[in-house]
Protein backbone atom coordinates (compact mmCIF):
# COMPACT_ATOMS: atom_id res chain seq x y z
CA UNK A 1 0.00 0.00 0.00
CA UNK A 2 1.28 3.49 -0.66
CA UNK A 3 1.21 5.86 2.48
CA UNK A 4 2.29 9.85 2.65
CA UNK A 5 5.54 10.29 3.95
CA UNK A 6 6.27 14.00 5.51
CA UNK A 7 9.37 14.75 7.10
CA UNK A 8 12.23 17.11 7.08
CA UNK A 9 15.17 16.32 5.32
CA UNK A 10 18.37 18.21 5.45
CA UNK A 11 16.24 21.04 7.36
CA UNK A 12 13.78 21.10 4.35
CA UNK A 13 9.95 19.96 4.97
CA UNK A 14 9.06 17.75 2.12
CA UNK A 15 5.98 15.50 1.28
CA UNK A 16 6.26 11.89 -0.79
CA UNK A 17 3.92 9.24 -2.04
CA UNK A 18 5.99 6.13 -1.00
CA UNK A 19 4.95 2.37 -0.63
CA UNK A 20 5.01 1.01 2.89
CA UNK A 21 7.82 -1.57 1.97
CA UNK A 22 10.03 0.96 0.85
CA UNK A 23 13.71 1.60 3.55
CA UNK A 24 15.11 4.88 4.16
CA UNK A 25 18.11 4.04 2.80
CA UNK A 26 16.40 3.09 -1.08
CA UNK A 27 13.84 6.34 -0.55
CA UNK A 28 16.54 8.64 0.06
CA UNK A 29 18.69 7.15 -3.42
CA UNK A 30 16.15 6.11 -5.08
CA UNK A 31 13.58 9.10 -4.65
CA UNK A 32 15.01 11.56 -3.51
CA UNK A 33 18.81 10.88 -5.00
CA UNK A 34 20.38 12.00 -2.46
CA UNK A 35 23.18 9.33 -2.89
CA UNK A 36 25.88 10.00 -0.34
CA UNK A 37 24.04 7.55 2.12
CA UNK A 38 25.72 4.28 1.01
CA UNK A 39 24.33 0.87 0.55
CA UNK A 40 26.79 -1.42 2.16
CA UNK A 41 26.31 -4.75 3.48
CA UNK A 42 22.24 -4.42 3.46
CA UNK A 43 22.30 -6.43 6.77
CA UNK A 44 23.29 -3.65 9.49
CA UNK A 45 26.45 -4.89 9.88
CA UNK A 46 28.82 -2.18 8.22
CA UNK A 47 27.19 1.22 9.28
CA UNK A 48 27.77 2.96 5.64
CA UNK A 49 23.76 3.79 5.65
CA UNK A 50 23.65 5.57 9.20
CA UNK A 51 22.23 9.06 8.97
CA UNK A 52 20.47 11.08 11.67
CA UNK A 53 16.99 10.35 12.70
CA UNK A 54 16.06 13.33 15.44
CA UNK A 55 20.08 13.73 15.99
CA UNK A 56 20.05 10.46 16.80
CA UNK A 57 22.26 7.42 14.18
CA UNK A 58 20.13 5.13 12.65
CA UNK A 59 20.61 2.49 10.36
CA UNK A 60 18.77 3.49 7.10
CA UNK A 61 19.14 -0.23 5.53
CA UNK A 62 16.64 -1.63 8.21
CA UNK A 63 14.29 1.26 8.94
CA UNK A 64 11.19 1.73 6.80
CA UNK A 65 10.57 5.10 5.06
CA UNK A 66 7.06 5.37 6.54
CA UNK A 67 8.75 5.13 10.50
CA UNK A 68 10.26 8.32 9.48
CA UNK A 69 6.97 10.35 9.21
CA UNK A 70 7.19 13.23 11.49
CA UNK A 71 10.86 13.04 12.07
CA UNK A 72 14.03 15.13 11.18
CA UNK A 73 16.03 13.19 9.07
CA UNK A 74 19.84 14.40 8.17
CA UNK A 75 21.96 12.84 5.71
CA UNK A 76 25.78 13.81 4.88
CA UNK A 77 24.51 16.28 2.25
CA UNK A 78 23.07 18.35 5.07
CA UNK A 79 26.60 18.99 6.71
CA UNK A 80 28.22 21.71 4.01
CA UNK A 81 26.95 25.19 5.04
CA UNK A 82 27.30 28.42 2.88
CA UNK A 83 30.23 25.56 0.79
CA UNK A 84 32.29 24.98 4.08
CA UNK A 85 32.66 21.94 5.40
CA UNK A 86 31.26 20.75 8.84
CA UNK A 87 33.96 20.00 11.73
CA UNK A 88 33.60 16.50 11.16
CA UNK A 89 34.55 17.03 7.16
CA UNK A 90 37.62 18.74 8.01
CA UNK A 91 38.79 16.36 10.33
CA UNK A 92 38.07 13.57 8.21
CA UNK A 93 39.73 15.53 5.10
CA UNK A 94 43.05 16.87 6.75
CA UNK A 95 43.82 14.01 9.42
CA UNK A 96 43.19 11.42 6.78
CA UNK A 97 40.08 9.64 8.13
CA UNK A 98 39.18 8.95 4.69
CA UNK A 99 40.76 6.45 1.93
CA UNK A 100 38.41 4.66 -0.24
CA UNK A 101 35.54 6.75 1.02
CA UNK A 102 32.86 3.76 1.00
CA UNK A 103 32.34 4.20 4.73
CA UNK A 104 33.09 7.54 5.03
CA UNK A 105 29.57 9.13 5.22
CA UNK A 106 28.54 6.35 7.86
CA UNK A 107 31.32 8.00 10.12
CA UNK A 108 30.69 10.95 9.57
CA UNK A 109 26.76 11.30 10.30
CA UNK A 110 27.71 8.61 13.11
CA UNK A 111 30.59 11.17 14.46
CA UNK A 112 27.98 14.34 14.08
CA UNK A 113 25.54 12.53 15.91
CA UNK A 114 28.12 12.15 18.77
CA UNK A 115 29.47 15.26 18.70
CA UNK A 116 25.81 17.24 18.69
CA UNK A 117 24.92 14.93 22.00
CA UNK A 118 28.61 15.45 23.63
CA UNK A 119 30.93 17.48 22.24
CA UNK A 120 34.28 16.64 24.16
CA UNK A 121 34.29 12.96 23.78
CA UNK A 122 36.92 10.78 25.18
CA UNK A 123 38.91 8.60 23.51
CA UNK A 124 36.54 5.38 24.37
CA UNK A 125 33.77 7.55 23.71
CA UNK A 126 34.61 7.90 20.18
CA UNK A 127 35.45 4.19 19.83
CA UNK A 128 32.11 2.96 21.83
CA UNK A 129 29.89 5.47 19.48
CA UNK A 130 31.85 4.49 16.38
CA UNK A 131 31.43 0.59 16.98
CA UNK A 132 28.37 0.20 14.60
CA UNK A 133 30.88 1.18 11.81
CA UNK A 134 32.93 -0.84 9.60
CA UNK A 135 36.01 0.77 8.01
CA UNK A 136 38.57 -1.81 5.78
CA UNK A 137 40.80 0.72 5.03
CA UNK A 138 42.18 2.95 7.63
CA UNK A 139 42.61 0.58 10.44
CA UNK A 140 39.98 3.31 12.74
CA UNK A 141 43.13 5.04 14.29
CA UNK A 142 42.91 7.47 11.62
CA UNK A 143 39.21 8.10 12.52
CA UNK A 144 39.50 8.32 15.77
CA UNK A 145 42.11 11.26 15.19
CA UNK A 146 39.77 13.01 12.25
CA UNK A 147 36.61 13.16 15.51
CA UNK A 148 39.43 14.21 18.13
CA UNK A 149 40.35 17.16 15.53
CA UNK A 150 36.63 17.94 15.08
CA UNK A 151 36.03 18.41 18.76
CA UNK A 152 38.29 20.70 18.09
CA UNK A 153 36.85 22.20 15.56
CA UNK A 154 33.72 22.51 16.93
CA UNK A 155 35.05 23.98 20.32
CA UNK A 156 36.48 26.58 17.95
CA UNK A 157 32.86 27.31 16.73
CA UNK A 158 32.51 25.40 13.86
CA UNK A 159 29.28 22.86 13.62
CA UNK A 160 29.73 19.46 13.63
CA UNK B 1 18.68 -2.17 -4.30
CA UNK B 2 16.69 -5.46 -3.23
CA UNK B 3 13.06 -4.84 -3.16
CA UNK B 4 11.38 -5.76 0.00
CA UNK B 5 8.70 -8.36 -0.34
CA UNK B 6 4.81 -6.36 -0.26
CA UNK B 7 3.71 -5.98 3.94
CA UNK B 8 0.87 -3.38 4.45
CA UNK B 9 2.12 -1.52 7.86
CA UNK B 10 -0.15 -0.68 10.69
CA UNK B 11 1.01 2.37 13.39
CA UNK B 12 -1.38 1.73 16.39
CA UNK B 13 -1.46 4.95 19.19
CA UNK B 14 -2.79 2.76 21.92
CA UNK B 15 -2.23 -0.79 23.31
CA UNK B 16 -5.80 -1.38 22.42
CA UNK B 17 -5.84 -0.37 19.28
CA UNK B 18 -1.96 -2.65 19.10
CA UNK B 19 -4.19 -5.25 20.55
CA UNK B 20 -6.72 -5.73 17.83
CA UNK B 21 -4.44 -5.41 14.88
CA UNK B 22 -2.77 -8.47 15.91
CA UNK B 23 -5.82 -10.01 16.93
CA UNK B 24 -7.06 -9.09 12.95
CA UNK B 25 -3.91 -10.31 11.37
CA UNK B 26 -2.27 -13.82 12.99
CA UNK B 27 0.77 -13.78 10.54
CA UNK B 28 1.51 -10.32 11.38
CA UNK B 29 5.05 -9.36 12.83
CA UNK B 30 5.26 -7.00 15.23
CA UNK B 31 8.45 -4.18 14.37
CA UNK B 32 10.43 -2.27 16.57
CA UNK B 33 13.55 -1.71 15.84
CA UNK B 34 13.65 -3.97 13.10
CA UNK B 35 17.63 -4.80 13.59
CA UNK B 36 16.73 -8.58 13.45
CA UNK B 37 13.39 -8.28 11.82
CA UNK B 38 14.02 -6.59 8.62
CA UNK B 39 16.84 -8.65 7.84
CA UNK B 40 15.20 -11.59 8.28
CA UNK B 41 12.27 -10.50 5.70
CA UNK B 42 15.32 -9.37 2.72
CA UNK B 43 16.74 -12.83 3.37
CA UNK B 44 13.49 -14.31 2.67
CA UNK B 45 13.43 -15.55 6.03
CA UNK B 46 9.98 -14.35 7.12
CA UNK B 47 7.64 -12.92 4.38
CA UNK B 48 4.78 -11.56 6.99
CA UNK B 49 1.70 -10.31 5.22
CA UNK B 50 1.76 -7.20 7.80
CA UNK B 51 3.75 -5.22 9.70
CA UNK B 52 2.81 -3.28 13.37
CA UNK B 53 4.96 -0.72 14.18
CA UNK B 54 4.71 -0.55 17.71
CA UNK B 55 7.11 2.74 18.53
CA UNK B 56 4.18 5.18 18.72
CA UNK B 57 2.36 3.22 20.96
CA UNK B 58 3.61 5.37 24.10
CA UNK B 59 2.05 3.21 27.08
CA UNK B 60 4.48 0.70 25.92
CA UNK B 61 7.72 3.27 26.24
CA UNK B 62 7.92 3.98 30.19
CA UNK B 63 10.67 2.64 31.89
CA UNK B 64 10.36 3.34 35.64
CA UNK B 65 13.24 2.29 37.98
CA UNK B 66 14.05 2.72 41.33
CA UNK B 67 15.49 1.50 45.01
CA UNK B 68 11.95 -0.87 45.27
CA UNK B 69 11.09 -1.84 41.51
CA UNK B 70 12.04 -1.82 37.79
CA UNK B 71 9.75 -1.63 35.07
CA UNK B 72 10.23 -1.62 31.56
CA UNK B 73 7.75 -1.38 28.54
CA UNK B 74 8.39 -3.20 25.66
CA UNK B 75 8.85 -0.25 23.14
CA UNK B 76 11.25 1.61 25.25
CA UNK B 77 14.37 1.39 23.21
CA UNK B 78 17.91 0.03 24.05
CA UNK B 79 19.96 3.03 24.35
CA UNK B 80 17.36 4.25 27.20
CA UNK B 81 17.57 1.19 29.41
CA UNK B 82 21.21 1.57 29.35
CA UNK B 83 21.84 4.85 30.12
CA UNK B 84 18.99 4.97 32.43
CA UNK B 85 20.38 6.35 35.78
CA UNK B 86 17.47 4.51 37.85
CA UNK B 87 18.31 1.58 35.94
CA UNK B 88 22.29 1.91 36.03
CA UNK B 89 22.09 2.44 39.80
CA UNK B 90 19.47 -0.14 41.13
CA UNK B 91 19.36 -2.83 38.45
CA UNK B 92 22.86 -2.95 37.08
CA UNK B 93 22.92 -6.65 35.75
CA UNK B 94 19.68 -4.77 32.75
CA UNK B 95 21.43 -1.49 31.96
CA UNK B 96 24.65 -3.36 31.65
CA UNK B 97 23.16 -6.25 29.60
CA UNK B 98 21.38 -3.22 27.22
CA UNK B 99 24.64 -1.81 26.64
CA UNK B 100 26.05 -4.88 25.41
CA UNK B 101 23.70 -5.25 23.01
CA UNK B 102 24.96 -4.85 19.15
CA UNK B 103 26.76 -1.41 18.31
CA UNK B 104 25.08 2.14 19.65
CA UNK B 105 23.50 3.13 16.28
CA UNK B 106 21.50 -1.10 16.71
CA UNK B 107 20.73 0.10 20.57
CA UNK B 108 18.96 3.21 19.10
CA UNK B 109 16.69 1.43 17.19
CA UNK B 110 16.16 -1.81 19.07
CA UNK B 111 13.68 -2.30 21.58
CA UNK B 112 13.64 -4.17 25.15
CA UNK B 113 10.54 -6.47 23.78
CA UNK B 114 12.38 -7.51 20.08
CA UNK B 115 15.26 -8.67 22.53
CA UNK B 116 13.19 -10.39 24.72
CA UNK B 117 11.76 -12.26 22.27
CA UNK B 118 14.49 -12.17 19.68
CA UNK B 119 14.43 -15.28 17.01
CA UNK B 120 16.74 -18.01 17.75
CA UNK B 121 20.35 -17.97 15.70
CA UNK B 122 22.06 -20.72 13.68
CA UNK B 123 24.69 -20.74 10.98
CA UNK B 124 22.35 -22.44 8.92
CA UNK B 125 19.30 -19.97 9.45
CA UNK B 126 21.19 -16.83 9.58
CA UNK B 127 21.11 -16.86 5.51
CA UNK B 128 19.73 -16.25 2.13
CA UNK B 129 17.25 -17.98 0.41
CA UNK B 130 19.30 -18.89 -2.29
CA UNK B 131 21.83 -20.21 0.66
CA UNK B 132 19.24 -22.33 2.46
CA UNK B 133 18.17 -23.53 -0.32
CA UNK B 134 21.36 -24.82 -2.02
CA UNK B 135 20.92 -26.58 1.43
CA UNK B 136 17.45 -28.18 1.36
CA UNK B 137 16.38 -25.52 3.97
CA UNK B 138 16.78 -26.80 7.79
CA UNK B 139 13.87 -27.62 10.09
CA UNK B 140 13.61 -24.34 11.45
CA UNK B 141 12.08 -22.99 8.10
CA UNK B 142 10.64 -25.55 6.21
CA UNK B 143 12.93 -28.16 5.82
CA UNK B 144 13.16 -31.65 6.93
CA UNK B 145 16.31 -32.28 9.41
CA UNK B 146 18.33 -29.98 11.93
CA UNK B 147 21.89 -29.49 9.93
CA UNK B 148 23.34 -28.79 13.68
CA UNK B 149 22.28 -32.33 14.85
CA UNK B 150 20.90 -34.27 11.94
CA UNK B 151 19.60 -37.60 14.12
CA UNK B 152 17.80 -35.16 16.31
CA UNK B 153 14.57 -36.40 14.82
CA UNK B 154 12.64 -33.05 14.47
CA UNK B 155 14.29 -31.30 16.93
CA UNK B 156 15.89 -27.56 16.40
CA UNK B 157 18.88 -26.66 18.01
CA UNK B 158 18.86 -22.81 17.19
CA UNK B 159 20.33 -20.98 19.76
CA UNK B 160 18.58 -17.69 21.75
CA UNK B 161 21.31 -15.16 21.84
CA UNK B 162 19.04 -12.19 23.07
CA UNK B 163 20.86 -10.52 26.10
CA UNK B 164 18.71 -9.06 28.48
CA UNK B 165 16.83 -12.22 29.37
CA UNK B 166 19.63 -13.32 31.16
CA UNK B 167 19.85 -9.97 33.05
CA UNK B 168 16.05 -10.16 34.32
CA UNK B 169 16.71 -13.69 34.84
CA UNK B 170 18.87 -13.38 37.67
CA UNK B 171 16.30 -10.33 38.94
CA UNK B 172 13.55 -13.59 39.16
CA UNK B 173 11.68 -10.50 36.34
CA UNK B 174 8.46 -11.30 35.48
CA UNK B 175 6.76 -10.22 31.90
CA UNK B 176 3.33 -8.61 31.07
CA UNK B 177 1.28 -10.06 28.43
CA UNK B 178 -1.40 -8.82 26.59
CA UNK B 179 -3.71 -10.32 23.92
CA UNK B 180 -7.49 -10.57 23.01
CA UNK B 181 -8.17 -12.44 25.92
CA UNK B 182 -6.95 -10.11 28.51
CA UNK B 183 -3.92 -9.27 30.44
CA UNK B 184 -1.72 -11.91 32.28
CA UNK B 185 1.76 -11.35 34.01
CA UNK B 186 4.07 -14.88 34.43
CA UNK B 187 8.04 -15.24 35.86
CA UNK B 188 9.96 -14.40 32.29
CA UNK B 189 11.48 -17.98 32.66
CA UNK B 190 8.21 -18.99 31.80
CA UNK B 191 8.31 -17.53 28.28
CA UNK B 192 11.37 -19.32 27.40
CA UNK B 193 10.64 -23.22 26.44
CA UNK B 194 13.55 -24.02 23.97
CA UNK B 195 14.11 -27.13 26.20
CA UNK B 196 15.40 -28.82 22.39
CA UNK B 197 16.23 -32.73 24.04
CA UNK B 198 17.05 -35.19 21.36
CA UNK B 199 14.51 -37.96 21.03
CA UNK B 200 12.06 -36.32 22.96
CA UNK B 201 8.88 -34.88 20.99
CA UNK B 202 8.42 -30.93 20.78
CA UNK B 203 5.25 -29.97 23.13
CA UNK B 204 3.90 -27.07 23.92
CA UNK B 205 5.43 -26.40 26.91
CA UNK B 206 8.86 -28.11 26.01
CA UNK B 207 10.05 -26.60 22.66
CA UNK B 208 13.55 -26.24 20.71
CA UNK B 209 14.76 -23.61 18.56
CA UNK B 210 11.95 -23.07 16.38
CA UNK B 211 8.83 -23.08 19.00
CA UNK B 212 11.17 -21.56 21.94
CA UNK B 213 8.29 -19.08 23.32
CA UNK B 214 5.37 -19.71 24.93
CA UNK B 215 3.32 -16.83 23.82
CA UNK B 216 -0.43 -17.85 22.75
CA UNK B 217 -0.86 -16.65 18.38
CA UNK B 218 -2.06 -13.38 19.11
CA UNK B 219 -0.43 -12.25 22.40
CA UNK B 220 2.61 -9.63 22.77
CA UNK B 221 4.91 -9.15 25.76
CA UNK B 222 4.19 -5.51 26.60
CA UNK B 223 6.39 -4.46 29.95
CA UNK B 224 8.74 -6.35 32.10
CA UNK B 225 9.18 -6.28 35.74
CA UNK B 226 11.70 -7.13 38.85
CA UNK B 227 11.46 -6.38 42.12
CA UNK B 228 14.81 -4.86 44.07
CA UNK B 229 16.48 -7.22 46.73
CA UNK B 230 18.49 -5.52 49.16
CA UNK B 231 22.23 -5.80 48.94
CA UNK B 232 22.39 -7.85 45.58
CA UNK B 233 25.22 -7.11 43.87
CA UNK B 234 24.82 -7.99 39.93
CA UNK B 235 26.77 -7.35 36.56
CA UNK B 236 26.52 -8.70 32.38
CA UNK B 237 29.53 -9.65 30.45
CA UNK B 238 30.04 -11.44 27.35
CA UNK B 239 32.45 -12.60 24.77
CA UNK B 240 32.12 -11.78 20.86
CA UNK B 241 34.85 -12.40 18.30
CA UNK B 242 34.19 -8.82 17.26
CA UNK B 243 33.81 -6.42 20.23
CA UNK B 244 31.57 -4.11 19.00
CA UNK B 245 28.89 -5.41 16.86
CA UNK B 246 28.32 -9.40 16.75
CA UNK B 247 26.41 -11.71 18.27
CA UNK B 248 27.56 -13.71 21.67
CA UNK B 249 30.55 -16.46 21.90
CA UNK B 250 28.46 -16.83 25.28
CA UNK B 251 26.52 -13.80 28.01
CA UNK B 252 26.55 -14.18 31.56
CA UNK B 253 25.16 -12.63 33.73
CA UNK B 254 25.32 -13.08 37.54
CA UNK B 255 23.58 -11.53 40.74
CA UNK B 256 24.90 -12.52 44.19
CA UNK B 257 24.80 -11.33 47.79
CA UNK B 258 27.78 -11.87 50.65
CA UNK B 259 27.22 -11.50 54.39
CA UNK B 260 30.55 -11.27 55.67
CA UNK B 261 32.85 -13.88 54.43
CA UNK B 262 29.54 -15.94 53.49
CA UNK B 263 28.20 -16.46 49.81
CA UNK B 264 24.73 -16.16 50.80
CA UNK B 265 23.06 -16.12 47.36
CA UNK B 266 24.29 -17.08 43.64
CA UNK B 267 21.56 -16.55 40.17
CA UNK B 268 23.86 -17.19 37.63
CA UNK B 269 22.30 -16.88 33.75
CA UNK B 270 23.76 -17.70 30.34
CA UNK B 271 22.44 -16.40 26.90
CA UNK B 272 24.17 -17.62 23.55
CA UNK B 273 24.20 -21.33 24.33
CA UNK B 274 20.89 -22.64 24.29
CA UNK B 275 17.74 -22.50 22.54
CA UNK B 276 16.53 -20.87 25.60
CA UNK B 277 18.08 -18.85 27.84
CA UNK B 278 19.48 -20.95 30.89
CA UNK B 279 19.10 -19.31 34.58
CA UNK B 280 21.61 -22.19 36.32
CA UNK B 281 19.32 -24.54 38.49
CA UNK B 282 21.20 -25.26 41.52
CA UNK B 283 23.54 -22.90 42.40
CA UNK B 284 21.49 -22.66 46.05
CA UNK B 285 23.49 -25.18 46.97
CA UNK B 286 26.65 -23.33 46.42
CA UNK B 287 25.91 -20.78 49.11
CA UNK B 288 25.93 -20.92 52.80
CA UNK B 289 30.00 -21.07 53.13
CA UNK B 290 32.72 -18.90 51.76
CA UNK B 291 33.63 -18.67 48.06
CA UNK B 292 36.21 -21.17 47.89
CA UNK B 293 37.28 -23.94 45.51
CA UNK B 294 34.59 -26.04 45.83
CA UNK B 295 32.05 -23.46 45.10
CA UNK B 296 33.84 -23.07 42.16
CA UNK B 297 34.37 -26.51 40.90
CA UNK B 298 30.48 -26.66 41.70
CA UNK B 299 30.19 -23.81 39.37
CA UNK B 300 31.68 -25.85 36.50
CA UNK B 301 29.95 -28.61 37.52
CA UNK B 302 26.44 -26.93 36.54
CA UNK B 303 27.49 -25.49 33.96
CA UNK B 304 29.11 -28.82 32.21
CA UNK B 305 25.81 -30.27 32.78
CA UNK B 306 23.31 -27.25 31.77
CA UNK B 307 24.84 -25.32 29.31
CA UNK B 308 24.69 -27.21 25.87
CA UNK B 309 25.96 -25.39 23.11
CA UNK B 310 26.24 -26.90 19.70
CA UNK B 311 27.59 -26.03 16.31
CA UNK B 312 24.96 -23.02 15.63
CA UNK B 313 27.32 -20.29 15.21
CA UNK B 314 31.41 -20.49 14.04
CA UNK B 315 32.87 -20.70 16.67
CA UNK B 316 32.74 -24.66 18.43
CA UNK B 317 30.04 -25.44 21.03
CA UNK B 318 32.83 -27.19 23.47
CA UNK B 319 34.57 -23.55 23.37
CA UNK B 320 31.34 -21.42 24.20
CA UNK B 321 30.78 -23.72 26.85
CA UNK B 322 34.05 -23.19 28.04
CA UNK B 323 33.88 -19.08 28.00
CA UNK B 324 30.58 -19.85 29.53
CA UNK B 325 32.15 -21.13 32.53
CA UNK B 326 35.08 -18.99 32.73
CA UNK B 327 33.16 -15.60 31.95
CA UNK B 328 31.08 -16.66 35.08
CA UNK B 329 33.88 -17.38 37.39
CA UNK B 330 35.38 -14.12 36.66
CA UNK B 331 31.93 -12.11 37.14
CA UNK B 332 31.48 -14.29 40.44
CA UNK B 333 34.75 -13.24 42.05
CA UNK B 334 34.70 -9.82 40.99
CA UNK B 335 31.42 -9.26 42.61
CA UNK B 336 31.85 -10.91 45.60
CA UNK B 337 35.45 -8.88 46.06
CA UNK B 338 33.94 -5.92 45.63
CA UNK B 339 31.76 -4.51 42.91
Amino acid sequence: MARILQLTLNGRARTDAITENVLLLDYLREVVGLTGTKTGCDGGECGACTVLVDDQPRLSCLMLAALADGRRVDTVESLVSDGRLSAVQRGFHEKLGSQCGYCTPGFVMASAGLLRRNPRPSEDEIREALGSNICRCTGYVKIIEAVQYAAQLHAAGASP
Amino acid sequence: MEALPPFDLIRPRTLAQLIDARAAHPASRLLGGGTDLMVNIRRGIVAPPVLIDVNGVDELRTIEADAHALEIGAAATLSEVAAHSGVMQNYPVVAQAAGHIAGPTHRNMGTVGGNIALDTRCIFYNQSEWWRQANHHCLKTTGEICHVAPKSRGVCFATFSGDLAPALLTLDAEIDIAGVSGKRTVPLAELYIGYARQNEPVTVTRGDGKFFLSLQPSEIVTAVRARNSPGLRSAYDKIRIRRSIEYPVTGVAVALRRDGDILADLRVAFTGTNPRPVRLAGTDKLCGGPLDAPVFAGLDALVRDQIMAMKTTFTPGHYRRRVAGVLARRLVQRLFEGG
